[in-house]
């Protein structure tokens, strides 16, 4: 009978032992929020609202349920980490600024990549919360959603170095940055061409006089930061070359026609714009430009980047979606 | 020319190495009783060290379980998935079967709680016993369950097989089954009937080389008390034992045999096989069909480079899937049966046999086993070998929690790529001679048969091989 009870006592000693090995977690993983990343179609961010104190570390987790994805929190310079199935990835943060900040996928995971967003309030009692400045395209009483073509168009793309090459003076009102900001090409075409003392030049060297001006408001530094912004973020749908031909780009074309496609949002999508069009692009303005990129396009499945880029970010971008515009090389 | 003698230890030899003594034929036993050997039966004699082993596999099972359920959902991460699919499967379809035919039984955890309840102990029956103890119904005997039962795994197999929830169920409801026949019916009523692995187990035990057996039956005659039936779990008389297929190896008969009448031997391959069949039983036929429908189809899906097939099998629940679903029944039940029996048919047209057909596919379908235990190790290789690297991760962190109890791991591949189509291909030519053998010994036995060739079968063999071999090979 002894051994009876010894056997059964190794048995349920036994099953106790492994029942109560999740119980290890509470105590052994309480270091740290785990974040659960899956596509957005399946959910994607678990837990995904997260509150910390201003100057307090947040530890997180990360890990992913299905493919790799990548996190990264928008506003901050921060590179973004590496979040691969079943694996984790540890990652501590300390704001200085109390706001609500948005974390974001950074791999092209599905077509609804960009949905994979979660906020991080970070709070800080003492601290009053300043008004924020409204952007440029509401201060201006901009539209953004009327359609817009230029009327007039280049017949090749103009060269800021051909600009350079006339030797001209252009008035200053035209090379002053709000100008830029506030104005689209054709707008600064248009002053040009009815400015007498243009009068010689061809239809073509006052775009190329253009592009010379609007190459001044760039800097090279600005055209790169912003080649970087768009591949890592707006390629997927604009494509590479900025022909609106992205990998998703037929995937959104047929969420137009059809919304039973897009089950998963339940919202319509368009054929991503086409940076290559001068009819659209030279009658936007930076403004323009800046409230599409940060507001997002509605109904047309473009995300909003407000949360995620900085300001500066967004002006880099916009420098560099002027080069499918413009030759903006300044020698030949 | 150099003399036997100018090698110095020819003088030492003994006077048989040097005089050529008449070849010896046959003189090896065609059986060893490992029961005989003295540590192998202290081992076996004592319950202890397979009980200690059985409680280590329940603790591992319980805990796959729960890592299955908690743990990461990513497959390859997830110890379940890893622990159950690779490993274990490959265990045994590598070792356990092809080495010990039923020999898994033998330490399976599933039975052993429910078991406890049924015979009130562990070690020892005890008064109180819990349960119905009913008879298993005569018309649900056999393999159809198991048969069913794999089918059912099968046409799931793509989502059980890789997400670690769906598994951890799959084993939750398989415990909670097995624990729930043990208060219902008497005797192992889930391992014998319902079990999937249990079944086919028991069906290629036929073909492999451990058998426990009555050593004198005139002993067991005489002995009135038949403490043997008395002590299996099983309620197995191995006195009535025509072949391995229904005996779990648990080895409670030798322990429980006060004569030491019986014998655990090793026994050359397919001894159980190539036997004259009485009855016209058709289960283990298809079971054995089953087998080989399943090792082709999950050849494809898991191996095959079509990803729309891959899409189907795991889209539970769409149209695709009902398609695949509704093609793996039907090759499995319709298709591979409508073939064989139409083989069969035909030779028993060459042949003139004299037995009845449905007695003859039932007695031919011995042929099938080498075929499909042979096959399946085959698809193992591929299919589980090259993802044993994953081992060490789960163990590593078994939950996908971050730890690392091994430090830091990069289990390196296993690639088994050059020798893998080696050893299929050997495997699978072996394969084919032996149904072929004991499909050819099966006809020497009736006298009526004048050319012993069985060429529809054979064609079947070598047909099923070669497509096998295709989709391995790709």
């Amino acid at each position: 009978m002894i051994k009876e009870w010894i056997a059964r006592g190794i048995v349920i000693l036994g099953l106790a032992a492994v029942i109560s090995i999740p119980v290890i977690k509470t105590v052994h993983g309480s270091n740290g929020i785990v974040i659960h990343a899956r596509m957005a179609e399946k959910g994607g961010w678990t837990p995904e609202n997260l509150t910390v104190a201003v100057g307090e570390p947040l530890h997180l987790r990360l890990t992913s349920d299905d493919v790799s994805h990548g996190f990264a929190v928008g506003q901050l310079n921060q590179p973004a980490v590496e979040i691969n199935p079943g694996e984790m990835t540890d990652i501590t943060l300390v704001f200085t600024k109390p706001g609500k900040y948005t974390f974001y996928c950074t791999r092209w995971c599905s077509l609804n990549h960009w949905r994979m967003r979660g906020t991080i309030e970070v709070t800080d009692p003492p601290a009053k919360t300043e008004p924020a400045k409204p952007p440029l395209y509401v201060s201006l009483g901009l539209d953004i959603d009327t359609a817009h073509k230029a009327a007039v168009t280049p017949v090749g793309i103009p060269a800021a170095w051909r600009g350079a090459l006339l030797n001209l003076s252009v008035p200053v009102t035209y090379l002053n940055r709000d100008y830029y900001l506030s104005h689209t090409p054709l707008d600064l075409w248009s002053a040009l061409r009815s400015d007498q003392s243009y009068k010689d030049l061809s239809e073509q060297e006052v775009w190329d006089l253009v592009a010379w001006v609007w190459k001044s408001n760039t800097t090279p530094e600005q055209v790169q930061a912003g080649k970087e912004i768009y591949s890592a973020n707006c390629a997927a749908c604009h494509g590479e070359k900025g022909g609106g031909d992205g990998v998703f780009a037929d995937q959104l074309a047929a969420g137009s026609a059809n919304t039973a496609s897009n089950q998963n949002t339940g919202e319509h999508t368009q054929r991503p714009a086409n940076f290559t069009d001068p009819a659209t692009m030279l009658s936007a303005s930076p403004a323009h430009l800046q409230g599409k990129i940060i507001r997002g396009g509605m109904g047309t499945g473009m995300p909003a980047w407000g949360a995620i880029f900085t300001e500066d970010q967004t002006w880099e971008l916009i420098a560099y979606l002027w080069t499918f515009q413009f030759n903006s090389e300044v020698t030949p | 020319m150099t003399r036997l003698q100018e090698f110095p230890w020819t003088e030492k030899a003994t006077i048989d190495v040097a005089v050529p003594q008449p070849v010896k034929t046959r003189t090896l036993p065609t059986q060893l009783n490992l029961y005989r050997i003295p540590w192998l039966q202290a081992a076996l004699a004592n319950p202890w060290p397979q009980f200690l082993l059985r409680v280590v596999m329940l603790m591992g099972f319980l805990f796959t379980i729960v890592v299955a359920l908690l743990g990461s959902r990513v497959g390859s991460h997830n110890f379940a998935i890893i622990m159950v699919w690779i490993a274990w499967w490959t265990t045994l379809k590598l070792g356990f079967i092809p080495l010990g035919g039923r020999s898994w039984c033998s330490i399976c955890p599933i039975p052993l709680p429910g078991e406890w309840l049924q015979q009130g102990g562990i070690m020892e029956k005890g008064k109180r016993r819990l349960g119905l103890h009913l008879k298993w119904p005569k018309a649900l005997r056999g393999s159809w369950l198991q048969s069913g039962g794999f089918l059912l795994i099968g046409m799931f197999s793509a989502i059980t097989l890789t997400d670690p929830q769906v598994t951890g169920w799959v084993l939750l409801a398989l415990f909670a089954l097995a624990v729930g026949m043990s208060l219902v019916f008497e005797h192992r009523a889930f391992c014998s009937y319902i079990c999937p692995i249990g079944g086919f187990s028991g069906m290629y035990s036929k073909a492999a080389p451990v058998e426990v057996k009555v050593i004198d039956k005139e002993v067991c005659a005489q002995h009135g008390d038949k403490s043997c039936y008395r002590a299996c779990p099983w309620g197995v008389y191995p006195l009535a034992m025509k072949d391995s297929s229904t005996c779990g190896l648990c080895m409670e008969c030798l322990r429980a045999c006060p004569k030491d009448n019986l014998a655990l031997n090793l026994r050359p391959y397919g001894t159980d096989l190539a036997r004259p069949v009485q009855s016209t039983r058709l289960d283990e036929t298809f079971l054995a069909l089953i087998m080989l429908g399943s090792a082709l189809v999950f050849s494809a899906v898991f191996l095959g480079p079509w990803g729309w097939l891959k899409m189907s099998a795991y889209n539970i629940g769409s149209q695709a899937w009902l398609v695949y679903a509704a093609s793996f029944l039907a090759l499995n039940l319709l298709v591979l049966p409508g073939i064989f029996a139409m083989c069969v048919a035909a030779w028993k047209k060459i042949s003139h046999s004299s037995l009845p057909l449905r007695r003859l596919i039932a007695q031919e379908a011995q042929g099938l086993l080498p075929l499909g235990l042979l096959a399946w190790m085959a698809f193992t290789i591929s299919f589980a070998l090259p993802k044993l690297n994953f081992v060490v991760g789960v163990i590593n962190d078994p939950f996908g929690w971050g730890w690392k109890l091994l430090g830091a791991s990069s289990g390196g591949g296993l690639d088994v790529s050059q020798i893998s189509l080696l050893l299929q291909v050997f495997l699978l030519v072996v394969s084919v001679f032996w149904s072929a053998r004991v499909t050819r010994k099966l006809s020497t036995t009736d006298e009526k048969i004048s050319r012993p060739t069985n060429y529809p079968l054979l064609a079947f063999y070598l047909v099923y091989a070669g497509a096998f071999l295709w989709l391995l090979a790709g």
